[in-house]
């Protein structure tokens, strides 16, 4: 046990392109408009703020067992991977370029806040950008993944982007959501959403919360080869399915009748009792295979 | 304005439309033939319920009226914010909500969305600014956030903010500055039943293939640098 912790590289504290680096294969790694060819934002720039020459996000054609992919990574230390005028349009333009290339699968490596403020207009306008061109790309059957462990998790509209993706490959330490918990407590109240406290935060938006109630994949541990291994295995046994009314009628169903059964609640220990979980307090405690087998076992 | 005195001047020859939890779902009569009409009224903060009743309207209209257009009526002041609305994931009821905006145009649905009143963030991503053309009223705001809270997010000072907002689209709030962002085609003074059979006949006639935003927000000078930088990474010579 401790040699294969000493051996973990993990996610969450990685950089976007160290991330890439131990994703990709091996030397496979090739990116489209690096620092040396592109400017930082005019728009921090106008605010006196320090910019980044890639804005934030890196995008690459790579490999993935021996397979051409395209990455997206976005960089959670630089201004939280919100979205402004140029990162956005960079993921705009990997995403169509699969749309038309149609590579084995585009990985998008999430961690975001969502919206740059700072170019706030222009951030929103992206995302719908991208929205739209994740749906396109999947449209002509390239599987988009999600990939979702970073320290800024996958909020706004990058939790919405997260959720059109083919799916979404988790890690305990992951958060996704919408509103963040701050901006929920600074508008409701300490008593709707504390915040700081971490724990519940981890019930409410935190990767075993997603993975058990099925709103992502896969759960993954916070290692960098354990993306690897996690992306690897879902693409080898999915197949994009054509947009059709079908597929999104059984998905309407699914939402409808969860939000029947759970509209009350407001703590994952609620939600993990209903579905069927004998200790739900114990769930923050197991390791991640661990939760898998108990994911696995639950009635369906 | 009343929904009410906005409808009947959109649709003076006649509109059949159910309000219920702010949601709008009905249909109306236009030269261009019966057109299906929801949103949201009343600034509605979208959650699980608002989300689900759109798409499941969405997907009835797909399945029983092939082609029938789509008029989206948009007053949101953005996502609900409660703990019991995240707990169950309230980004992926807004993602099921675009997807199916967006299969009813791989079915053949022209859409238009018209802002109302207010276009916020999270609630206008999620069903306005994906129809085929998105336009808002003269005194609409459409922001993801008003520059006091920018600036108290920011540490920027208000002051300066306001500054930069008065020359710059990119982050000014406002409907003109999406308009010169590409994302909103056109301000109408007021509901116009001239001004929405125009767009509707224009939507018919060249319902767009691919998105456009990019291209008429530098033809208008709002986003200057986006459709350059998406053109390079498309077109960059790259890997093996």
């Amino acid at each position: 046990m401790i040699a294969s912790l000493a051996a973990r590289h993990s996610w969450f504290e990685a950089t976007a392109r160290a991330r890439l680096a131990g994703l990709l294969d091996p030397g496979s790694f090739s990116e489209i408009l690096p620092p040396a060819e592109s400017n930082p934002s005019p728009h921090l720039a106008l605010l006196d703020l320090p910019g980044a020459f890639d804005d934030g996000v890196v995008v690459c054609y790579g490999q993935l067992g021996k397979r051409p992919i395209f990455a997206i990574a976005q960089e959670g230390q630089f201004m939280g991977g919100a979205v402004g005028e140029i990162h956005g349009a960079k993921i705009v333009g990997m995403l169509r370029r699969a749309a038309q290339e149609k590579p084995a699968a585009v990985l998008f490596l999430i961690d975001s806040g969502g919206v740059r403020l700072h170019e706030a207009n222009a951030g929103l306008i992206a995302i719908s950008e991208i929205m739209r061109a994740v749906l396109d790309a999947r449209a002509a059957g390239v599987p988009v993944i999600a990939l979702v462990g970073g320290s800024c998790g996958a909020f706004g509209g990058m939790g919405i982007v997260a959720k059109l993706c083919s799916a979404i490959v988790i890690s305990e330490e992951g958060r996704l959501a919408l509103s963040g918990p701050e901006v929920i407590e600074t508008v409701a109240g300490v008593e709707e959403f504390d915040s700081k406290d971490r724990a519940l935060v981890w019930r409410v938006t935190g990767g075993k919360h997603r993975y058990l109630m099925g709103d992502c994949a896969m759960l993954v541990e916070d290692d960098i080869a354990a993306f690897r291994s996690g992306a690897t295995e879902f693409l080898a046994g999915w197949s994009e399915p054509v947009p059709s009314v079908a597929h999104l009628r059984a998905g309407q169903q699914t939402l409808e009748n969860r939000l029947a059964a759970y509209a009350s609640y407001r703590d994952g220990l609620q939600v993990w009792a209903a579905l069927g979980v004998a200790e739900p307090e114990s769930v923050p405690l197991l390791d991640r295979d661990a939760l898998v087998a108990l994911k696995e076992g639950l009635p369906t | 304005m009343s929904l009410n005195d906005i409808l009947d001047s959109l649709f003076p020859a006649g509109h059949a439309v159910n309000v219920e939890n702010k949601v709008i779902t009905g249909e109306a009569t236009t030269a261009q033939g019966t057109v299906a009409v929801l949103g949201t009224t009343d600034a509605a903060a979208i959650d699980h319920a608002m989300a689900l009743a759109l798409s499941a309207f969405i997907l009835d209209t797909v399945e029983q009226h092939p082609g029938r257009a789509l008029v989206f009526l948009v007053d949101t002041s953005g996502q609900a914010l409660s703990r019991s609305q995240e707990l169950l994931c309230l980004n992926g009821s807004l993602a099921h909500l675009a997807q199916c905006v967006d299969l009813a145009r791989r079915q053949g649905h022209a859409s238009l969305s018209l802002v109302t009143a207010n276009a916020v963030s999270g609630g206008f991503l999620s069903f306005g600014l994906m129809a085929d053309r998105a336009y808002a009223l003269a005194d609409a705001q459409v922001r993801v956030m008003d520059l006091r809270a920018m600036s108290r997010v920011t540490k920027i000072a208000h002051e300066r903010l306001v500054e930069l907002a008065a020359g710059s689209p990119i982050f000014a709030p406002g409907a003109e500055s999406y308009v010169r962002m590409g994302a909103i085609e056109a301000i109408w003074p007021e509901p116009s039943a001239g001004l929405l059979e125009a767009a509707l006949a224009a939507g018919g006639l060249a319902a767009p293939a691919s998105d456009q935003r990019q291209n008429s927000g530098l033809l208008r000078g709002g986003r200057q640098l986006a459709a350059g930088i998406t053109k390079t990474v498309q077109n960059a010579a790259c890997g093996a």
